[in-house]
């Protein structure tokens, strides 16, 4: 069996395949930032707390810090980039920007990358349920009312 | 910060996992779900000379029930969000099944893993709290060894210790199934929903007729490894599920947490005893409800 340092990579990122040769040790959201260029996805505490660096890997999110870029091979990966251009958040986005669920936006694509798994399972959500759901995304600024009631807007249109 | 320079090798079997084990011992680390090693090593308080990724060895994945449904299997790539939506869970596993709302966030969930959870031991960490309250058995391999079982309360020996050897690999966990007369309580105190746990309470409680026959009661985020209650086990056995033997119970429960293991044991202990009483009240509730149908 191969042990490696640095490995060739083909992975489909935002319904693009695209290949790469990255070193071992380069975590999934650098790869996509620096390596990809697409800095939509942003870097937090590295560490699986802020969930700032949210993206989805065949077709559920991840921490983007804690799986290395070689673990994504074959996968497919999408980002804020990738749900904005195809329209997937827009609903989202324009409930963020109307409620001011969003400040520096920082936390921004991860809280969409979160919100759009919660909105597309289908579950009906209490807010006390939604702030369950993104409790594993930090943000500094808004005290997260605004997100909430973003999230709880979308949902309940969704409702069937 | 980043995880410190490391090789990587991704087999396709567990006998190439065992192989490698086998020579490279403690210098090599499993990449299973990489929720807790992958922040220890971005905060370098771990690394690896080699990081085997067992994420593509198919043996390892799924959820089943045993051939003479006694337990249910849970291998070591089955995520903590495939384990929480589990109907074979849900239905024969219960503790379980409501332990996995306090595990983590989704996007942890997502890649997370019970067994990774079991390997690590962590002392705030609920599947090791589940494991010790149904004494589930923890499935191992090796080259020397081949596959070998220790069960869940010979399993854990200390902080972030147990019985797990550097040449072995856990790959699965079997959780007992609980009759028809069980019933099972959860709960946790946390600063953030899904942080871990400054103190946990797991329960199984099994009745007979409308009397407890045997109750198992453990707390966790208490001490170095999840603490069985053995003085509720006694005091439990024959008596009616009432919320008066709940608070006592919960008084036990937390008179029992070591004082020379955990810093500020007075908070330690009122945390514990708010705790278990909520589990016990709860779980009592539902024992004495189904005992009147």
């Amino acid at each position: 069996m191969q042990v490696k340092n640095e490995a060739d990579i083909t992975l489909t990122i935002n319904g693009q395949e695209r290949s790469f040769n990255v070193p071992v040790r380069r975590n999934l959201v650098d790869f996509l930032r620096h390596d990809v260029g697409l800095t939509g996805s942003h870097v937090g505490c590295e560490s699986g707390i802020c969930g700032a660096c949210n993206v989805r890997v065949d077709g559920v999110v991840v921490r983007g810090c804690l799986m290395f870029a070689v673990q994504a091979d074959g996968c497919q990966v999408d980002t804020i980039e990738g749900i904005t251009e195809s329209g997937e958040a827009a609903e989202l986005q324009q409930a963020f920007l109307e409620r001011n669920a969003l400040q520096c936006g920082y936390c921004t694509p991860g809280m969409l990358m979160t919100s759009l798994e919660l909105v597309q399972s289908g579950k009906a959500a209490s807010r006390e349920e939604i702030r369950e759901e993104l409790s594993g995304n930090f943000c500094r600024c808004t005290g997260y009312h605004a997100i909430v009631d973003a999230v709880e807007h979308v949902m309940e249109r969704a409702k069937p | 910060m980043k995880a410190p320079n490391f090789n990587y090798c991704c087999p396709d079997t567990v006998e190439e996992v065992c192989e490698i084990l086998d020579s490279m011992g403690s210098d090599a680390r499993i990449l299973a779900g990489g929720q807790s090693l992958v922040p220890a090593m971005n905060l370098r308080m771990a690394s690896a000379d080699l990081l085997i990724d067992i994420n593509r060895i198919q043996s390892l994945k799924g959820i089943s029930l045993s051939e003479d449904s006694q337990w249910v299997r849970v291998g070591a790539l089955a995520r903590h969000a495939e384990v929480a939506a589990s109907p074979l869970i849900a239905q024969h596993v219960p503790l379980v099944h409501k332990a996995m709302r306090y595990v983590a966030h989704q996007a942890v969930r997502n890649r997370g893993t019970s067994c990774g959870s079991l390997a690590l031991a962590d002392p705030s960490a609920e599947m090791p709290a589940c494991a010790m309250t149904l004494n589930a058995t923890l499935v191992m391999q090796s080259k020397k060894d081949g596959v070998r079982t220790v069960p869940a309360r010979e399993f854990f020996f200390g902080l972030y210790d147990t019985a797990l050897r550097e040449d072995e690999i856990l790959i699965e966990v079997r959780w007992p199934c609980s009759g028809k007369d069980s019933f099972a309580g959860f709960d946790e105190l946390s600063r953030r929903q899904g942080d871990f746990a400054l103190v946990g309470v797991a329960a199984q409680c099994h009745m007979a007729g409308a009397r407890i026959d045997h109750l198992d009661v453990v707390s966790f985020g208490t001490g170095p490894v999840p603490q069985i209650s053995e003085q509720s086990v006694q005091a439990a056995a024959g008596q009616s599920p009432t919320e008066e033997l709940a608070r006592e119970l919960a008084v036990l429960v937390a008179g029992e947490i070591d004082p020379d293991t955990v810093p500020n044991i007075e908070i330690k202990r009122r945390q514990a005893e708010a705790i278990a009483r909520r589990v016990l009240i709860q779980m009592f509730q539902e024992c004495a409800h189904a005992s009147q149908e």
